[in-house]
C-alpha cells in the first residue's frame, strides 16, 4: 500500500487568522478517505491548499513520491488531483460534451475540435457512470444530480488519480447515491486515491475505509474507519459530547393555519393539505417530485395556477413573494446562493431585506437604530459567528449563512415558514442548533413546513410526513407510523402515471 | 501596527478621493491660478451638470443597468423648456413639467426594461436614439432661445446667477447629491436599489416590486437629466438640437471613477461627486495647462484607465 498524496505540518494562515495548524493528512492508493469537521475546521483551506488554490505557509505534500507544489488549479489537475466542488462548476449554457473537454478540447492539426471524439469520449466515462446522458444536451438542462455526474465524469476523463469530492451526495437522491456509491467502489479497485467530505456520518461508514477529522484547523484524528464508532467521530468533531442529534419536542394540538386546496402550480400538479399552528410538516420525496415548486408556490414563486390557500381561515390571493410575505409567510430557500443571500452585501442588509417594512414607515425612512437593534438581537440569538453586523456573507460558514437565511425570513414575522433543505451544506453542530431552532419556532406557534431530503432528518424533528411523488402528495405519515421503507415506496408512487407537463 | 493597518484600509476604501486631492496638489503645482476661489467656483459650476446626471446614473448602474439616454433626454428637455419660457410660461411651471418630461421618458425605458425584460444597453440605446429624433423634430434642428419675455430674465438665472456668491447650478447640485445621499442611506427604496444590483433574484424572493424599482431608478435619471438640460439651456438662453451628444460617457466615466460597480450593487453616491468633480479638475487643469483639445481626450481616457485599474486592483488585494 502506497500513500498517494501526503502532507505533513502543514500550516496556513489568512492574516493574523491561523486556519490550519501542523496539518498531516495522507491519501493512500486503493482508498476513500473522509474528510470530517465542522464548517469552518478547515476542510476547504486543505483542499484547496492540495488542489493548488491556495498556498501553504508551512509544512510538506508529496504526492506520488515527489515533493509538489502546485501553483494553480491548473497544474494540479494536469498531475492528475480533481476536485468536484459542491458549488457545480459547470458553465450551463454549453453542452455536456463541452463541459467535460472545457480547456482541453482534442484538436486536429489546424485546430478544428473534434467533435466525434469529444461526443465519443463523454459517452464512454458517462456510461461508466451508468448514465445515459446525451453529450449534446444543455448542462443547465439537467438536474442537479445528473450536473454531478457530469462533474464526475470530467474528473474521471482526466484520469485523475486523486478524486476530491465535496459533500457530493448532498443534492442526490438516495438512488444516485447508490450510483455515486458503486462509482467510488471501482474507482477503488482501480487504485485511486479518493477524498470524501462529508457531513453524513452514515455515508462516511458506509463506503469510506479512512476517517481524518479536522477541528479548528487541527487533524485531531485520523485512522481507519473500522476502528471508530459514530459517538467518537462526533466528539472528535464537536470536541464534545453531542447527546440526540434528533431533539424533538412533539406539537401542542391547536388550530389550522395553513390549508392548501387542490393547488396547481408548475411542478405541481394537484396538492391538498392542511397544516396545524405549532407544527411541523415533513416534505419527503425524491429530487424533481416537486416540494421545492410547492413551497415557492405557496410563498407565491412559483404562481398558482388553480386551487386555494387559507390561512388562519381567511381565503388569500398569492401571485409573488410580496403577497406571501403580507399573507405572513416566511420562505428559506435551497439555494442560499442564488436565491437566499446576496453574498456580496453584509449581514444587516441580507436579514433586513424582506422585513424592511418593520423599520421603515409609509415614507420610507429607515429607523437605522431599531433594525440595527433586531438585526444584534438575531445575531446574538442564533449565535451567528460574525465579525460585524456589516461583515460580508460570502465570508460566513455555510452554517452561519445558513442561519443568517432563516433570520432574515423572521424579520417580517411570519405566521408560516417554508424550509427548504435547511440543513444542506451545515454541518453536525450546526445542524443541530437549526433542529433547536426549528422547535423554538414550532413552540412559538409558528406553522413549519419543513423540505428535506435528509431522511433521518425528516423522521426526526417533523411531526407528520407528507410524501410527494412527481407532483402529488402520494403519502401522509403521522410520527409515529412513518419508517423510512414505507416512505421510500411512496416516494416512487407517482412515477408509474403521466409526468408533471 | 493597528495604526497602520486603519491607514491602509482607509486608503483602499478612499482612493477616487485620494486621487482627487494628489491631482489637485499636482495641478496646484503647476499652475498658481488653479487654486484661487474663482477658478475652483468655475470648476465646480462647470462639473454640476455631469454631477447631477452622474448621480441619477448612480441608481442606475446599482441596479446593474445603465442608461444611455441620459444626453437625448437633456435635450429634449431644454427645448422643451425654452419654448415654454419663450411662450412666457410662468417659471415655475415650465420648470415642473420639464422634470415631469424628462421622469416620464426615464419612466418608459424603465418600463421596456422592467415589464419586457429588454437589456438595459438596448432599451436606453433605442430611447437614446428615438429622443434625439425627437428633439429634431421639435426643434426643426435649430436652437430655440428662450425669447425676450421677463420670464427668460429669471430662467437664466437658473443657469447663470448665483447665490451667496454661489453658482446656483452648483447649489441645485448640493441639493441633489443630499437627496440621492439620504435616499440610498436611509430608505426603502435605497436599500432595494442595491439588492437588485446585488442579486435580483434574491431581491425578488424577498418580496420587493423589482419592476417597479426598476421604473422608478430610470425616472430619476430622467428627471435629473431634464434638470441638467434646464441649467445648462437657462445658462445659454437657448436649446441646441445638439446639447447633450456623448454626455452619458461623462456620466458613466463619473460613476466608475467614484468606484461604483458596473455589475451593480456596491458604490457610493460620494463616490461619483468624486468622480465628477475628478473629471471637472482634470479638464480645467488640462485647459490651463494650454493642452490642445484633442490630447485633452486622450489624457482623460488614460486617467479613467488609471483609476479604475487602481481600484479595481485594491478591491481584488483586499478580499
Amino acid at each position: 500500500m502506497t500513500a498517494l498524496l501526503e502532507l505533513r505540518g502543514v500550516d496556513k494562515a489568512f492574516g493574523s487568522v491561523r486556519v490550519l495548524q501542523g496539518v498531516d493528512f495522507t491519501v493512500e492508493s486503493g482508498h476513500v478517505v473522509a474528510l470530517a469537521g465542522e464548517n469552518g475546521a478547515g476542510k476547504s483551506t486543505l483542499m484547496k491548499i492540495i488542489t493548488g488554490i491556495y498556498r501553504r505557509d508551512a509544512g510538506s505534500m508529496k504526492y506520488r513520491g515527489q515533493e509538489a507544489r502546485f501553483a494553480n488549479a491548473r497544474q494540479s489537475m494536469d498531475a492528475g488531483i480533481a476536485m468536484i466542488h459542491q458549488e457545480l462548476n459547470l458553465l450551463p449554457a454549453l453542452s455536456v460534451g463541452e463541459n467535460i473537454f472545457l480547456g482541453r478540447e482534442p484538436v486536429d492539426s489546424t485546430g478544428r475540435i473534434l467533435w466525434g471524439e469529444i461526443d465519443r469520449e463523454s459517452r464512454h466515462w458517462l456510461g461508466q457512470l451508468k448514465q445515459n446522458i446525451d453529450p449534446r444536451t444543455e448542462t443547465g438542462k439537467l438536474s442537479i444530480a445528473q450536473q454531478q455526474m457530469v462533474e464526475i465524469a470530467r474528473a474521471l476523463s482526466m484520469n485523475a488519480e486523486v478524486i476530491i469530492m465535496d459533500e457530493p451526495t448532498d443534492s442526490l437522491t438516495d438512488v444516485e447515491t447508490k450510483i455515486l456509491f458503486d462509482v467510488v467502489d471501482h474507482l477503488r479497485a482501480e487504485g485511486k486515491g479518493l477524498v470524501f467530505i462529508s457531513h453524513r456520518l452514515g455515508e462516511i461508514f458506509q463506503m469510506c475505509d479512512d476517517v481524518a477529522v479536522l477541528r479548528d484547523g487541527a487533524m485531531v484524528h485520523q485512522g481507519p474507519v473500522s476502528e471508530i464508532d459514530e459517538d467518537t467521530l462526533i466528539r472528535h468533531m464537536v470536541g464534545r459530547e453531542l447527546s440526540d442529534q434528533y431533539p424533538f419536542v412533539p406539537a401542542v394540538p391547536a388550530a389550522v393555519r395553513l390549508k392548501v386546496e387542490g393547488l396547481v402550480a408548475r411542478g405541481v400538479r394537484e396538492v391538498s393539505f392542511e397544516a396545524r399552528a405549532g407544527e411541523v410538516v415533513g416534505f419527503a420525496g425524491l429530487v424533481g417530485a416537486g416540494r421545492t415548486e410547492l413551497g415557492k408556490a405557496i410563498y407565491g414563486a412559483n404562481p398558482a395556477t388553480a386551487g386555494t390557500i387559507e390561512i388562519d381561515g381567511a381565503p388569500m390571493r398569492i401571485g409573488t413573494p410580496r403577497d406571501g410575505v403580507r399573507a405572513g409567510i416566511g420562505y428559506v430557500t435551497e439555494d442560499r446562493k442564488l436565491e437566499g443571500l446576496i453574498q456580496s452585501h453584509g449581514l444587516r442588509r441580507n436579514m433586513s431585506l424582506t422585513g424592511l417594512f418593520r423599520f421603515s414607515g409609509s415614507s420610507g425612512h429607515i429607523d437605522k437604530r431599531a433594525e440595527r437593534a433586531e438585526i444584534t438581537d438575531y445575531i446574538n440569538a442564533f449565535s451567528i459567528k460574525t465579525h460585524g453586523i456589516d461583515a460580508v456573507v460570502s465570508q460566513l460558514s455555510g452554517g452561519n449563512q445558513q442561519k443568517v437565511s432563516i433570520a432574515k425570513s423572521l424579520v417580517p414575522k411570519p405566521r408560516i415558514l417554508i424550509l427548504d433543505e435547511p440543513t444542506r451544506g451545515v454541518d453536525v453542530g450546526a445542524k443541530r442548533e437549526i433542529y433547536t431552532l426549528i422547535n423554538e419556532l414550532k413552540a412559538q406557534g409558528l406553522c413549519i413546513l419543513l423540505m428535506s431530503s435528509d431522511m433521518p432528518e425528516l423522521l426526526g424533528i417533523s411531526d407528520r410526513i407528507l410524501v410527494m411523488s412527481n407532483g402529488l402528495l402520494t403519502g401522509s405519515f403521522d410520527r409515529g407510523e412513518a419508517d423510512q421503507e414505507a416512505i421510500m415506496r411512496c416516494t416512487v408512487a407517482g412515477l408509474t402515471e403521466g409526468t408533471v407537463q | 501596527m493597528t495604526r497602520s493597518f486603519d491607514f491602509r484600509t482607509f486608503v483602499m476604501e478612499n482612493i477616487p478621493l485620494i486621487g482627487l486631492i494628489v491631482l489637485m496638489a499636482a495641478v496646484s503645482l503647476y499652475s498658481p491660478n488653479f487654486l484661487t476661489v474663482d477658478n475652483l467656483l468655475n470648476i465646480l459650476r462647470q462639473t454640476s451638470i455631469n454631477a447631477i446626471i452622474a448621480m441619477g446614473m448612480t441608481f442606475v448602474i446599482l441596479t446593474a443597468g445603465i442608461d444611455l439616454s441620459v444626453g437625448s433626454i437633456l435635450a429634449f428637455a431644454g427645448a422643451v423648456c425654452a419654448s415654454m419660457i419663450a411662450a412666457d410660461t410662468p417659471l415655475i411651471v415650465a420648470l415642473l413639467t420639464t422634470l415631469v418630461i424628462g421622469a416620464a421618458l426615464g419612466a418608459a425605458s424603465g418600463s421596456i426594461i422592467a415589464f419586457f425584460g429588454v437589456q438595459a444597453f438596448i432599451a436606453t440605446l433605442v430611447g437614446m436614439t428615438m429622443v434625439r429624433g425627437l428633439v429634431l423634430v421639435y426643434t426643426d434642428g435649430r436652437p430655440i432661445s428662450t425669447g425676450d419675455f421677463d420670464v427668460a430674465n429669471s430662467f437664466y438665472e437658473v443657469g447663470g446667477g448665483y447665490i451667496a456668491g454661489i453658482p446656483i447650478p452648483v447649489v441645485i447640485a448640493g441639493v441633489v447629491f443630499l437627496a440621492c445621499w439620504y435616499v440610498l442611506n436611509y430608505t426603502r427604496l435605497g436599500r432595494y436599489v442595491y439588492a437588485i444590483g446585488g442579486n435580483e433574484q434574491v431581491a425578488q424572493l424577498a418580496g420587493v416590486n423589482v419592476s417597479r424599482v426598476k421604473v422608478i431608478v430610470y425616472a430619476i435619471s430622467g428627471a435629473l437629466s431634464a434638470l441638467a438640460g434646464i441649467i445648462l439651456t437657462a445658462r445659454l438662453e437657448s436649446a441646441q438640437p445638439t446639447a447633450g451628444l456623448a454626455y452619458e460617457l461623462d456620466a458613466i466615466a463619473a460613476v466608475v471613477l467614484g468606484g461604483t460597480s458596473l455589475a451593480g450593487g456596491r458604490g457610493r453616491i460620494t463616490g461619483t461627486l468624486i468622480g465628477a468633480l475628478i473629471i471637472g479638475v482634470l479638464n480645467n487643469a488640462l485647459n490651463i495647462m494650454d493642452v490642445s483639445s484633442y490630447y485633452q481626450m486622450i489624457a482623460k481616457g488614460a486617467v479613467i484607465l488609471l483609476a479604475v485599474v487602481l481600484d479595481g486592483r485594491s478591491k481584488a488585494t483586499s478580499k
